[in-house]
């Protein structure tokens, strides 16, 4: 019997079974010690916690049939649930982007007063539990709280309202652009910019020709994980949404309104639903830091 | 300590790092693995450590086969390319650290300790630095702390994976020089890993030539360079020529030998 | 070293300090102000009333429930946190890269459906539903199941701080251990606790803020049993939906209060870390 290229016993015979080749091929020999104890609590661990119930509910969501599921799924309350999630993450993800950016720019490149109290400031909404925010925000903009009341005066509602849902949402993803942002754009060498100054651009020229693809890919992952976020944020939203079926009911809620009235098919449908979103969400943003860092590594 | 190796062989995914090595080195030898990067001679290394585990053959200290036996009960002294110096531990606790994780009716009482570490550290030279921290160091004095720590805990083997690969010129000669004369006193049983030609012909009594996972040739400095036995030999070793005795500065060893109680055997 | 845009090719000063101005207004605005009226509305009703809602007993039920949770979630991802960032970082095996997803997954969860997987699992409809009622065990709408809500929303935070200063370090250090004759539990507390000291009480800083501040998982595993199964954030929102304003904002300034001392803690510790020598950067958000 002829011994493969990696030296790995002929399949199936004797020598393929024992413990010895099972463990030059599962994993690279070391001499550090605790593999087998660490590996196998980390998996019983992220076992039970994690994938147990995860799978439990996606197993429990096929019980009631394909067509079970797509009835709770495509309810008319359920989809207006959707836009409202979807259109309000997109929105509040999009403002995001355009602050978040400006944020990093200023806190990198800026000399200020009070420039390192902002940049511990930005992770506020990050360390905040999402039901304080969710009442401060909801008083602030309320129609008698401190901007509700010069907003009310422009005509502008904003407690109550999907605009307020978005108000909520971009508060909570906030982080996230500008810490994805503010690392690339410390690394940036200063030499690209010299050069298109000597080459004749305007320094906006030089900004959106030459700086923002390279923040692109940063900036693009800041923007899914903002999006992310706010797809499937409760505590800070339900004080502030007008919370009005079909107009500004976000998805979690209506998923704690069904549980509530014991309808566990259509919550679990859409609770399924949603994962499916979100995994699929992980995985783009996965995709996306990856591309970041490649195009980091490059430089 | 004697060290044979015996029909080594091993592999890491896709190529073949090891194709059956025979080695044998005398107690007391220096032996140099000189080779290209990628021939082996690293990996056969961290084999006859402990550190990466053999397909196949043995290895054995003094006719003992170690291959069920741990790197931490080889006794083996292992200084690392990049030092491996405990970062967050000042110099004197890195030397130290080797005698103070003996189980508690094998270890030595501080004051020994103490007196054991100050005498490796004047014995490297490095006497005033016991309290430093290896990012205060410079990299010659980070190998010095580096072979301190190995030598600390009486080992029957010395391995140096590329002990000088990353220091300047000026300073890779003096180190090996004094390496030179430090096997000289010690009288351990030392291997070293070099890609350096030079390097190997100067310092060490016997070179053994690899490529590609085999040994070329084994053979005092003298016999590989006007004997080659295969073109890899022939070409490898090239231009070199031998490395003349030179009057240029010697780095000095203290002039106290070092006592039997401090290296459990006894000096030359 | 890269060296800093000189101002002669940098914005012209009036655009640098409109754009500094805008930024200035937008964080007041968005993160300054929140603060400011949680405080001014807490002390509304005067100092007395601010202490009254804290001392008040459904308040205190509801913070001994908010620390118990977070003193049973920390440590056990704490653990575990070690042990996978342990395995994953010095060790090369197959199906590492889909572990790294797996731990990472409570991350996409959106915080409600958190805590819906264990009422599926454990309430009274769920796979074990009828085993614990057979046994008289409550989980759902009870301590234990606030305290496994808890730990799922908190799951990755220590092992994500973990694993890639962990691989940075490599594994040079421990094998000279080794070489040194130390056992696997000396090297760990000796060689490599040392070198993730920072990485981990950041880790730890986040994983009980956000432990502490949990609102949607618990919300569903709850029942909002007022003085038993109501955590602080909980019990905010219960003052707040009887419009008991004064109340609610005062219990939400302890949570405020935590907010701060984390965001301190968090900026302390980085300072402290890069001024380690070889620390690597660590990423708070993914």
């Amino acid at each position: 019997m002829t011994q493969s290229l990696t030296g790995a016993p002929p399949l199936l015979s004797r020598a393929y079974f024992t413990r010895d080749a099972w463990r030059g091929r599962f994993r690279r020999d070391s001499v550090l010690p605790g593999f087998g104890l660490t590996l196998g609590f980390t998996v019983c661990y992220l076992s039970l916690i994690v994938l147990l119930p995860l799978s439990a509910t996606v197993i429990k969501s096929t019980h009631f049939g394909v067509e079970a599921f797509w009835a709770a799924v495509s309810l008319p309350r359920v989809l207006a649930a959707y836009r409202v999630s979807f259109l309000c993450a997109l929105v509040a993800a999009l403002l995001n982007l355009v602050f978040g950016l400006l944020l990093a720019w200023v806190l990198t490149r800026y000399e200020f007063i009070g420039r390192r109290l902002v940049d511990a400031l930005i992770d506020l909404p990050f360390a905040l539990p999402t039901a304080v925010a969710g009442i401060a925000l909801t008083a602030l903009y309320a129609p008698k709280g401190w901007l509700g009341q010069t907003l009310t005066t422009w005509g502008i509602k904003v407690a109550f309202t999907p605009l307020g849902i978005v108000v909520a949402l971009a508060f909570i993803g906030l982080p996230f652009v500008v810490r994805t942002v503010q690392p690339v754009l410390e690394g940036l060498d200063a030499g690209f910019e010299e050069a298109a100054a000597t080459l004749g651009a305007t320094r906006w020229q030089t900004f959106t020709r030459v700086i923002l693809p390279t923040l692109l890919p940063a900036l693009l992952t800041g923007f899914a994980l903002a999006f992310a976020r706010g797809l499937g944020e409760y505590g800070s939203v339900i004080f502030i949404a007008g919370n009005m079926p079909m107009k500004s009911e976000i998805v979690p809620l209506l998923i704690i309104t069904k549980l509530e009235q014991y309808d566990y098919v259509g919550a679990t449908a859409i609770a399924v639903a949603m994962l499916v979103i979100s995994f699929v969400l992980l995985l783009v943003i996965n995709l996306l830091q990856a591309w970041t860092r490649r195009a980091e590594q490059r430089r | 300590m004697s060290i044979l190796i015996d029909n080594v062989s091993k592999h890491f995914v896709g190529f073949r790092a090891l194709s059956h090595v025979s080695l044998e080195i005398p107690t007391g030898g220096l032996v140099a693995l000189l080779g290209p990067s990628g021939c082996g001679k690293t990996t056969l290394l961290r084999i006859v450590a402990g550190l990466d585990r053999q397909d196949s053959g043995r290895i054995l200290f003094d006719g003992d086969d170690m291959s069920r036996i741990h790197t931490r009960d080889r006794r083996v002294g292992f200084v690392f390319q990049h030092y491996a110096l405990f970062r967050h531990m000042t110099v004197f606790d890195n030397v130290a650290f080797g005698l103070t994780v003996r189980p508690r009716r094998l270890r030595p009482g501080a004051d020994e300790i103490n007196a054991k570490v100050c005498e490796l550290l004047t014995l490297v030279q490095l006497e005033g630095l016991a309290q430093r921290y290896p990012s205060q160091l410079s990299g010659g004095q980070r190998q010095r702390v580096a072979l301190a720590r190995a030598l600390a805990v009486n080992p029957k083997v010395l391995l140096l994976d590329e002990p000088f690969g990353a220091l300047d010129a000026r300073v890779r000669k003096e180190l090996r020089r004094w390496l030179r004369q430090l096997h000289d006193e010690l009288h351990v049983t030392s291997i070293f890993v070099t890609h350096d030609q030079d390097e190997a012909l100067e310092v060490a009594d016997t070179v053994v030539v690899m490529n590609a996972g085999r040994i070329e040739q084994i053979g005092s400095p003298v016999e590989v360079c006007e004997a080659p036995a295969t073109p890899f030999v022939r070409e490898f070793l090239g231009e070199v020529s031998l490395p003349r005795a030179e009057a240029a500065t010697l780095v000095r060893l203290p002039a106290k030998t070092p006592s039997p109680e401090v290296f459990g055997r006894a000096a030359p | 070293m890269k060296h800093r845009l000189p101002s002669t090719v940098s914005e012209p000063a009036p655009v640098r300090w409109t754009l500094i101005g805008i930024a200035l207004a937008f964080v007041i605005i968005t993160l300054v102000l929140p603060l400011a009226l949680v405080l001014s509305q807490a002390l509304a009703g005067g100092v007395r009333e601010f202490w009254g809602a804290l001392a008040e007993p459904d308040a205190q039920a509801a913070l001994r429930l908010t620390l118990t949770a977070a003193a049973i979630a920390v440590p056990a991802n704490l653990v575990f946190g070690v042990c996978a960032a342990w395995s994953i970082a010095k060790f090369e095996f197959k199906g590492k890269q889909l572990l790294l997803t797996l731990i990472d997954l409570p991350f996409a969860v959106s915080p409600v459906i958190s805590g819906l997987i264990y009422v599926l699992l454990f309430g009274l409809q769920g796979w074990f539903g009828p085993w614990l009622a057979a046994h008289d065990i409550k989980i759902i709408f009870a301590v234990p199941g606030i305290v496994l809500a808890t730990v799922f929303v908190t799951f990755p935070f220590i092992a994500r701080e973990l694993i890639p200063v962990m691989q940075e370090q490599g594994t040079d250090e421990e094998e000279a251990a080794a070489t040194l004759g130390a056992g696997g539990w000396q090297t760990f507390v000796r060689v490599t606790l040392p070198n993730i000291k920072w990485a981990l009480l950041y880790g730890v800083v986040l994983c009980n803020a956000r432990a502490m501040g949990e609102f949607g998982a618990v919300s569903v595993v709850s029942g909002h049993i007022r003085g038993m199964t109501n955590t602080l954030p909980l019990h905010v929102e219960i003052l707040y939906n009887e419009y008991n304003a004064v109340a609610a904002f005062s219990v939400a300034s302890l949570l405020m209060l935590l907010a701060i001392v984390t965001l301190v803690l968090k900026t302390w510790i980085e300072g402290r870390a890069h001024r380690q020598v070889g620390a690597p950067v660590m990423e708070t958000v993914r």
